[in-house]
């Protein structure tokens, strides 16, 4: 059986003023797969996904995700994504058990179910022996990865994650896209990555699509974008390749 | 604007479709409530607040005791700690304690959204209304608790100086008294909360609410006088009466719009019930005036009510506004991680 459709969008369109920061997108991430949602600074990667969680309304057209539209229903749309925004915050007097905490209750996760979810997460994302310190003390790496058990205490079917290694040190970047990895393997929870860091998305991605200033300029597997762009089937290009060959067309 | 009609009728649809979301309200009121008391901003305020009205009410308790020695005790004299001495503590609420509401609402969107913790929030399957109303919520159950604690320990206080026990009638009125009082200080809360919402700057949303509480101040204080005398001058020799009625009105009018007069005049009978009417100004005689005097009765408890009731409508209706604005921005609001 084909994989579904779980997010899908028809010719949307977010204009700020005359400018249109998303122009005509069709976007198709398919049910478990890892989609990478690359493009440069402002290319409307940001405000693309705030219109697949319903925080803000397209000027046209429209969005699925999981069969909702989060315009109308963003409230059932919410119950089942996890969104990691970029530069994720925590309350930072409390300690990172109780910013989950505060997290379970929102999503009517009762305490008794909601603490074994939270042991489960910190051990997961590997903040077990942290659980009890002040959000203030963190890291930037340990706070990214706080922000994945975050979004796991609700059992999300997607996660979309805003940059999620940015600002990461080479080692904290390559743990969060191996953690990233695992998730969706393990959990088989599809994943909406956006990164403006083409190196490190490309290698977990199954499929990537590339925003350029509002526009998706090329959508598929790696190896497919590589031959349709240089015509040079088997041979090797780095995403960066590709990527600086679409940006200087557009 | 269409855009707006848009967001109402999705609000409405999300309503019907999913019902009032008590849950969400409930979550945020209660985080917010913990923060609100854990933190250092409430215990200073608290403190500043605690010993501004005790030291108040202690001056005016001990110079009113002397007044009273010997002679019979007046009606209500329980209520006199209140409203008695030139800086009463009715005088301090209407003009200091709006700090309170300024102090505990000036940060309470912008603070969450420049740290990032907004766009999780708001992420998350809940109403987005439930955080401003669960935050809104919040802030007026810290003002009651800090305002009763505050009564009743003057209460006590007063109690001690005085020597006089409050009849039911006086509980009756301090009660009154102190819901005006709440709602009063619920509005600037409200005036805070707006500024947080369309500043996103900490510092000039705390700038912008202490300027309009500024403003007011002085406004109150001058306004009326400075534009009553602009607009309708008295002139020393022969002002006939017309001109000053026109002047007491044009004074009342201005005073009414500032809410800090109004404040004064919906808790102006209720706390002093010897003065018969709202507007400082009633045109009598000097001899009248001390006819009035001699057989001067207080106002019953129904009646004072009846006077005030105007005022405290539109008290409670500017602080409505004022939240409903703040409601209307921050619901069409996009929350962006900066």
């Amino acid at each position: 059986m084909d994989p579904q459709t779980i997010i899908e969008t028809k010719s949307l369109y977010k204009y700020y003023g005359q400018q249109a920061a998303v122009d005509n997108l069709d976007l198709h991430v398919l049910e478990g797969e890892i989609f990478g949602f690359l493009g440069p600074n402002g290319a409307g990667k940001t405000t693309t996904i705030l219109m697949l969680l319903g925080l803000t309304e397209p000027s046209k057209g429209e969005a699925r995700v999981c069969g909702f539209d989060p315009t109308r229903e963003p409230l059932k749309v919410k119950r089942l994504v996890g969104y990691l925004p970029e530069n994720v915050g925590f309350y930072r007097d409390m300690t990172a058990r109780e910013n989950l905490q505060y997290v379970a209750k929102l999503n009517n996760i009762p305490d008794m179910t909601s603490s074994p979810k939270i042991d489960e997460a910190l051990q997961i994302v590997g903040l077990s022996e942290d659980g009890e310190r002040k959000v203030e003390t963190y890291s930037r790496g340990m706070s990214q990865r706080l922000g994945i058990a975050e979004v796991l205490i609700k059992d999300p079917k997607v996660c979309v994650l805003d940059e999620p290694t940015l600002g990461l040190d080479p080692d904290g970047a390559i743990r969060m896209i191996e953690l990233i990895r695992s998730l969706s393997r393990e959990r088989k929870i599809t994943m909406l990555i956006s990164s403006h860091n083409l190196d490190q998305v490309q290698r977990i991605s199954h499929r990537v699509g590339i925003m350029i200033r509002g526009k998706m300029v090329a959508v598929g597997p790696m190896e497919d974008l590589a031959t349709e762009k240089f015509g040079v089937g088997k041979e090797k290009y780095t995403l960066e390749q590709i990527y600086m060959k679409y940006f200087h067309e557009v | 604007m269409g855009n707006q009609a848009k967001t109402f009728t999705k609000n409405l649809r999300e309503l019907l479709s999913e019902g009032i979301d008590t849950h969400g309200l409930l979550v945020v009121f209660k985080k917010e409530l913990t923060d609100h008391f854990s933190s250092y901003r409430f215990i200073i305020l608290f403190a500043l607040i605690a010993m501004v009205s005790l030291i108040s009410t202690y001056t005016t308790g001990v110079s009113l005791r002397e007044e009273l020695e010997g002679i019979t005790k007046p009606k209500l004299v329980f209520l006199m700690i209140f409203t008695r001495g030139g800086l009463s503590l009715d005088w301090f609420v209407a003009f200091l304690f709006p700090l309170i509401g300024i102090v505990l609402g000036f940060d309470s969107i912008n603070r969450e959204i420049s740290a990032g913790t907004m766009s999780k929030l708001v992420s998350q399957p809940i109403f987005r209304d439930s955080v401003i109303n669960g935050k809104f919520l919040a802030g007026i159950t810290t003002i009651s608790i800090m305002l009763v604690s505050i009564v009743l320990v003057i209460s006590g206080l007063g109690l001690r100086v005085l020597g006089v026990v409050p009849g039911i009638e006086e509980v009756w009125r301090i009660i009154i008294y102190l819901v005006i009082s709440i709602i009063y200080i619920s509005f600037w809360l409200g005036i805070a909360m707006l500024s947080s919402i369309v500043f996103r700057s900490i510092a000039t949303s705390a700038l912008a609410s202490i300027a309009i509480w500024v403003f007011f101040f002085f406004f109150t204080l001058l306004g009326p006088v400075t534009v009553a005398n602009a607009i309708a001058p008295l002139n020393q020799a022969g002002a006939d009466s017309e001109t000053i009625i026109r002047h007491a009105r044009v004074q009342e009018r201005v005073r009414l719009s500032s809410p800090m007069g109004l404040y004064n005049d919906a808790t102006a009978t209720v706390i002093d019930p010897m003065r018969k009417t709202t507007s400082s100004v009633v045109l009598m005689g000097p001899m009248e005036r001390l006819l009035s005097a001699r057989f001067q009765n207080p106002l019953p408890l129904s009646q004072s009510i009846l006077v005030v009731w105007p005022y405290i409508v539109s008290l409670i209706a500017i602080t409505l506004v004022c939240f409903g604005f703040s409601y209307a921005v921050f619901m069409r609001q996009e929350i962006r991680s900066v």
